[in-house]
């Protein structure tokens, strides 16, 4: 399922970023390659935002290698990020409730023909890109206002491949979505790893990481806490991962519900 | 709703030839991945979403489901028009003789000037109080710089204008770059720059301009388009009407040859015809009269130039993505300080511009410019043509549509020679009219999903 290439996409190497006294991020590690999913998961607080906006640009790493297909680069301001080829789709969409589809898809980069907006082409190729990831609206000309969250979501994901990115980060894509939206996500998803893009998902839910993900990165108090192969790796074994020990509620409930089983 | 639902119903049948917006049947590809589990009982388009069919009855229901959505476009102000009219015709019977209504289409270039203005900073989801003082300065500036300094007209012209777009640019900084809202900023501007207009003009009160040349005499009374020559009413309408079949067929040639929805033949021939109809009637009733005043042919070709630059340029469609969703714009690499500036700029400029019209109507400048009504004239203008005050929503052909009422109501009251304070009262309702139809109908958007 997974053909991976020989140099990541990105590859963070020691990263550490502080806050004032706080150490947000200790040593991080994180390779992605081309057409590869990787989850971030995390508990609260473990890091995952900040590592993220370090490699959109937000905020510039403190210590520490960001490597762009092999090559280390230097990513200070969002806009660094963007030439580099790092679309990030965040939790809160932004979107222009009031342009349409087509308008938010091109905003702040739209198409000119002689000086002057090209609708035309611009029309065309949306239509074209949402057909490619078989995304379903009524229409490219309706505003964003009337479309579902998980229409939105799509659009902002969709939003993000306009500028022909190599890495897509995805925010909680499906923190506020429906069992049907989630899976329209979901879908989405999977056909950006067949466009052969590399694609950080950060989520909190296991079943969407195990749906789609091919590797999770585990991040634990702002350090790697393992990284695992999605399909040779326990949902319990993520979930110790992520709050840090075997011995806990939920691995207790665990075992008292198989030993309750084998009884 | 019965009729909506109905085309709902016979929806899935069709499965996935869905008609978008511009009217034109289309093929979906209904086949999803065969791994997509979720793919198999899902027909492309969700089978609730209201699409609209090709011909008539597609208009029809689009029309209905528009108006109870909420979105009632330019139909309240139509509506309003009539009703005014009607009304005032019952009253005096001179109302719709040809000289009142060329009246009407001189005196509402000048506060439609300034309407304009106030349409970009309404598109920001923000107000500019300044606009009556900074014409009336405008118009002050431009009096003693041609009269008292002898300092040619149009460079005079020139100048005043460039101060209304640097009064502007100067709120717009204040509002954009220190944070102060703009409500408050350019309340202060309504205060300090007719404070100045007043200082300008000093003991003496009023300045007479002379009126036989340069652009007072332009922009006066007595100055026609092609000095009154028949053909020359006849010209514009006719500019106007190739205009748009020239721009209509175009888009349809080049949507048909890129493959995207276009308008049908059928629905350009019914708009142009409607186009031609109204501006061929206004140009034959403006002929009854004297012709088209020079100052309404401005106003015209600045709404169609402003049109263009709003729906057409990557500027506009930044003053639009601003007004919907300020996170989204800077998220988007929009410079927003630099177009919230330059919008309140552009209002300051057509402020200016529009003092200059009321310089042109009373060829002088006097203490009263700019003060009394005109600010909320030129708000009320803009909102009843359809502008909302929420931001993000709007044409600039509200300018016109609203100057029409208002000024038709103006006119009407003259006409009855009703007191200035039932003026007062009237335009007062009729402004909160149309900021209750505004209201409402974005609730309505709102529970229809639409805003």
């Amino acid at each position: 399922m997974v053909h991976v290439s020989a140099t990541p996409v990105l590859a963070l190497r020691g990263v550490s970023k502080r806050f004032g006294a706080v150490q947000a991020l200790t040593d991080v590690d994180l390779e992605v390659h081309a057409g590869e999913v990787v989850a971030l998961v995390g508990d609260n607080g473990a890091g995952k935002s900040t590592l993220v906006k370090t490699i959109a640009g937000v905020h510039p790493i403190d210590d520490g290698v960001i490597e762009w297909q092999g090559n280390p680069v230097k990513i200070n301001k969002p806009h660094d990020a963007q030439g580099l080829g790092v679309a990030t789709v965040y939790q809160d969409l932004a979107l222009c409730d009031n342009l349409d589809v087509v308008g938010n898809l091109y905003l702040g980069r739209e198409l000119l023909h002689r000086g002057v907006i090209d609708e035309v082409t611009m029309e065309k190729n949306s239509r074209e890109l949402l057909s490619t990831l078989s995304i379903r609206i009524p229409s490219v000309r309706i505003p964003i206002a009337s479309l579902s969250g998980g229409q939105r979501q799509v659009v902002a994901i969709a939003r993000a491949l306009i500028g022909d990115p190599k890495l897509v980060i995805l925010d909680e894509p499906t923190a506020a979505l429906g069992v049907e939206q989630t899976a329209q996500v979901l879908d989405l998803v999977e056909r950006l790893r067949e466009r052969d893009l590399a694609v950080i998902l950060i989520s909190h839910n296991m079943a969407d990481v195990k749906a789609v993900a091919d590797t999770v990165a585990v991040l634990r108090l702002g350090k790697n806490n393992g990284s695992f192969p999605v399909k040779d790796t326990s949902h319990e074994e993520i979930i110790a991962a992520i709050t840090g020990a075997t011995d806990n509620a939920v691995t207790r409930r665990a075992e008292r519900r198989t030993t309750e089983a084998a009884k | 709703m019965s009729d909506t639902s109905k085309t709902v119903k016979s929806d899935p049948a069709t499965t996935g030839k869905v008609t978008d917006g511009e009217g034109v049947v289309e093929e979906q590809d209904t086949v999803a991945p065969a791994d997509d589990p979720t793919a198999a009982p899902v027909t492309v388009v969700d089978p609730r979403l209201l699409v609209r069919e090709e011909g008539l009855k597609g208009y029809v229901t689009e029309f209905k489901r528009k108006v109870k959505g909420g979105e009632l476009g330019s139909l309240p102000v139509v509506i309003g028009l009539i009703v005014i009219w009607t009304i005032f015709q019952f009253q005096n019977d001179r109302f719709l003789s040809a000289d009142n209504l060329s009246q009407i289409s001189y005196f509402l270039s000048a506060t439609g000037m300034l309407a304009i203005g106030l349409v970009f900073v309404l598109l920001l989801g923000e107000i500019d109080l300044s606009v009556g003082s900074v014409s009336g300065l405008a118009s002050t500036l431009f009096a003693v710089l041609a009269v008292n300094q002898g300092v040619s007209a149009w460079l005079a012209l020139a100048l005043a204008v460039l101060t209304g777009i640097a009064i502007g640019a100067l709120h717009g900084w204040f509002f954009a770059k220190v944070g102060v809202p703009a409500f408050v900023v350019t309340l202060a501007g309504f205060l300090g720059w007719n404070g100045v207009m007043l200082w300008l003009l000093g003991d003496s009160g009023t300045i007479n301009i002379p009126s036989d040349e340069g652009p007072v005499r332009l922009l006066g009374q007595s100055s026609f388009f092609m000095d009154q020559a028949i053909i020359g009413a006849y010209i514009l309408a006719g500019l106007a009407v190739t205009l748009s079949l020239v721009g209509n067929f175009g888009e349809q040639r080049r949507r048909r040859a890129a493959g995207v929805p276009f308008r049908p033949t059928s629905e350009i021939l019914l708009r142009v015809g409607a186009l031609a109809l109204a501006s061929f009637a206004a140009a034959a009733v403006l002929n009854n009269a004297s012709g088209v005043s020079n100052a309404l042919v401005i106003f015209l070709a600045a709404l169609v130039i402003v049109d263009f630059v709003l729906r057409r340029t990557t500027y506009g469609r930044q003053v639009f993505a601003v007004g919907g969703g300020i996170e989204a714009a800077r998220r988007a690499g929009i410079n927003v300080p630099m177009v919230r500036i330059t919008v309140f700029a552009i209002s300051g400029g057509f402020a200016a511009v529009g003092g200059m019209f009321f310089a042109g109507q009373t060829a002088s400048a006097t203490l009263s410019a700019g003060g009394g009504n005109t600010l909320m004239l030129a708000i009320a203008a803009a909102v009843i043509g359809g502008t909302s005050l929420f931001g993000g929503r709007g044409s600039v052909w509200s300018a016109l549509l609203g100057m029409l009422v208002i000024q038709s109501i103006q006119t009407g009251l003259n006409l009855l020679n009703m007191n200035t304070s039932i003026q007062y009262m009237i335009t007062g309702a009729v402004l909160l009219g149309a900021v209750v139809i505004d209201s409402v109908s974005r609730k309505s958007q709102k529970a229809a999903g639409r805003a």
